[in-house]
């Protein structure tokens, strides 16, 4: 196993070298969304019942960067490995495609954490949320940062240029993350766009987490947690499928 | 069979199709341990395919690979343990030393403690001043350089070099060959592609040559120069103000006070000596070209037809 931590190791190294784009834009990024939206909103949207704007909002971010940068970190890599051929490197080691894909994973999950603790931290200074059941926030940000690393995998694979996986990022990633809930709860919507939102796994994810941090949430958390792990699983096997026929990496 | 008959590379009806495209078209070819063997051919022939394939870089659309013994696609880890690979293309990873990709490099194959045989590397490599610079920083001659220790992290029984010379000043091509002989003559089987046949003609033992994805020429490199058929004859004259008729027929040219005469078997050589005696001419010096590989190239790439 230790060409997985060797994997592992570098495609950790990689955004912690260059953690001021990797990790301190997205903090930015979120802290910037927390003041304004924080400030518009605070007192006139009480999602959840004593629990302020701001406070709502929190767990929201924090799950949004968990997610989309896990999903930044394996795509960006592997396209980049991919478009300017150094992938050979780690195509000609007797690396399994496994261990392969376990490395990807577990780096973008650890990137999607550190983001995720970054902008925690950080939102302390806003408003102190508390955390109600720690199990289940855990157990929520490492599943969504899984699946939306194994995501990151797929689109990573499959685009052959950078604007394909734009288009993935933009297209999927980005309105499927707005429309989740982060910025309000699905109680505010009518009654056809909660339906919607349903089918929306990025929706269980959040409001998973939320119910780790306030003990409460739109949907019952066992109901988002089966959701999001086999949402997880099916995306897990469509990976290791593309990986195991050596689909566009192997020709 | 005892473990060094194992052929170090053994193709085997190896086939590659890219759409309508006829990449490889039923390659044979066993390469022994030790030897050092060049793959040549024309832009386009197949060899990068051939490699990329033996690697496990792309699956073969039909027939099989082994590296010492181990199927590239069923036993791919003892098959790429026992392979380095010098890709064609010059690529490198931008986030890293040179050290730093070594060490990681090492990392794949399962090498943890690995520091001595990287430095070791990075001397015969002329590469120990830059051991700490950011890949980056490196000239395209550099960066080929660390492709060639990337390639031997794991010290691989057997070593392919795709175009390791190509972009690399006449010194460091010299310590690079230097080097490799070295490995070779430690044991290592070396199969190399270059454009540079003169190369090829004075380090390999053993050629094959490719030509839209079908081998057109195996044999050793004395045998493959035997099949030059033509030669030529130069004679240094004292003053010759024309070219004697005799010869003129043969195909022969005059430049100056050299007459150049092809022919095809050395018992022509006097007879043809003759001719220039019975014209008047004084015979200074005589030199019957040595034949190449690029001749023998050329023939043979003519020969095996469109
Ligand atoms: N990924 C690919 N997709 C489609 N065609 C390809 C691919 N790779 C190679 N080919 C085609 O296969 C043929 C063989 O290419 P290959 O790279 O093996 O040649 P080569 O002998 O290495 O040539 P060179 O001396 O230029 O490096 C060429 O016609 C090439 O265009
Ligand atoms: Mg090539």
């Amino acid at each position: 196993m230790s060409g997985f931590r060797t994997l592992l190791y570098k495609e950790t190294l990689r955004f912690w070298k260059v953690s001021f784009q990797t990790v301190g834009a997205p903090v930015l990024t979120s802290v910037l969304y927390l003041m304004i939206f924080g400030h518009v909103l605070e007192g006139r949207l009480q999602p959840f019942d004593g629990v302020s704007y701001t406070g709502f909002l929190i767990p929201g971010l924090v799950m949004m960067s968990v997610l989309q940068n896990a999903f930044a970190n394996s795509s960006s890599s592997l396209i980049q490995s991919k478009i300017t051929g150094n992938i050979v490197f780690v195509l000609l080691p007797p690396i399994s495609w496994f261990e392969f894909f376990s490395a990807y994973v577990v780096a973008s999950v650890l990137r999607g954490v550190v983001v995720g603790t970054g902008v925690w931290l950080v939102s302390l200074g806003f408003a102190s949320t508390g955390v109600a059941h720690p199990l289940w926030a855990l157990a929520f940000v490492v599943l969504g940062a899984g699946l939306l690393a194994t995501l990151g995998v797929i689109a990573g694979i499959w685009a052959d240029k950078f604007d394909q996986l734009a288009a993935f990022q933009n297209f999927l990633i980005m309105p499927l993350t707005m429309l989740s809930g982060v910025f309000y709860s699905i109680h505010s919507l009518p009654p056809v766009w909660q339906k919607v939102s349903h089918l929306n796994p990025f929706f269980f994810m959040i409001d998973g987490f939320r119910f780790g941090i306030f003990g409460q949430s739109d949907a019952s958390p066992w109901l988002s947690l089966a959701i999001v792990a086999s949402a997880l699983l099916a995306l897990v096997a469509i990976s290791l499928a593309m990986l195991r026929s050596g689909y566009k990496l192997r020709g | 069979m005892s473990p060094s008959d194992v052929p170090a590379i053994e193709v085997r009806q190896a086939t590659k199709r890219f759409g309508s495209l006829q990449a490889l078209g039923g390659v044979d070819l066993e390469i022994r341990q030790g030897e050092f063997f060049a793959l040549l051919g024309p832009n386009g022939a197949g060899k990068t395919t051939l490699i990329s394939a033996l690697a496990g870089l792309q699956r073969l659309s039909s027939g099989s690979i082994r590296v010492m013994g181990h199927d590239v696609v069923s036993d791919y880890r003892a098959a790429r343990r026992a392979l380095g690979v010098v890709p064609q293309e010059l690529v490198f990873d931008p986030f890293f030393s040179v050290r730093e990709l070594l060490r990681i490099q090492s990392g794949y194959f399962g090498l943890r403690r690995n520091d001595d045989w990287v430095d070791e590397l990075l001397v015969s490599l002329d590469l120990a001043s830059k051991a700490d610079t950011n890949m980056r920083a490196l000239s395209g001659g550099m960066k080929r350089r660390v492709l060639v220790a990337q390639a031997l992290v794991h010290r691989p029984p057997v070593i392919v070099l795709d175009e390791p010379t190509a972009g690399v000043d006449v010194e460091l091509r010299q310590t690079l060959w230097q080097f490799i002989r070295r490995l070779n003559a430690d044991g290592h089987t070396i199969v190399l592609t270059t454009h540079y046949l003169e190369e090829a003609e004075e380090l390999c033992t053993r050629i094959a040559m490719l030509k839209a994805g079908r081998i057109v020429a195996l044999d050793s490199t004395a045998g493959i120069l035997r099949r030059v058929s033509q030669r030529v004859l130069r004679v240094r004259v004292e003053a010759a103000a024309a070219l004697p008729l005799a010869l003129a027929g043969l195909g022969a040219e005059l430049e100056a006070d050299l007459i150049r005469v092809p022919f095809e078997t050395h018992d022509q050589i006097e007879g043809l000596l003759g001719r220039v005696r019975e014209a008047g001419l004084r015979v200074q010096e005589v030199e019957i070209s040595r034949p190449d590989l690029e001749q023998a190239f050329i023939e043979i790439m003519q020969g095996a037809g469109a």
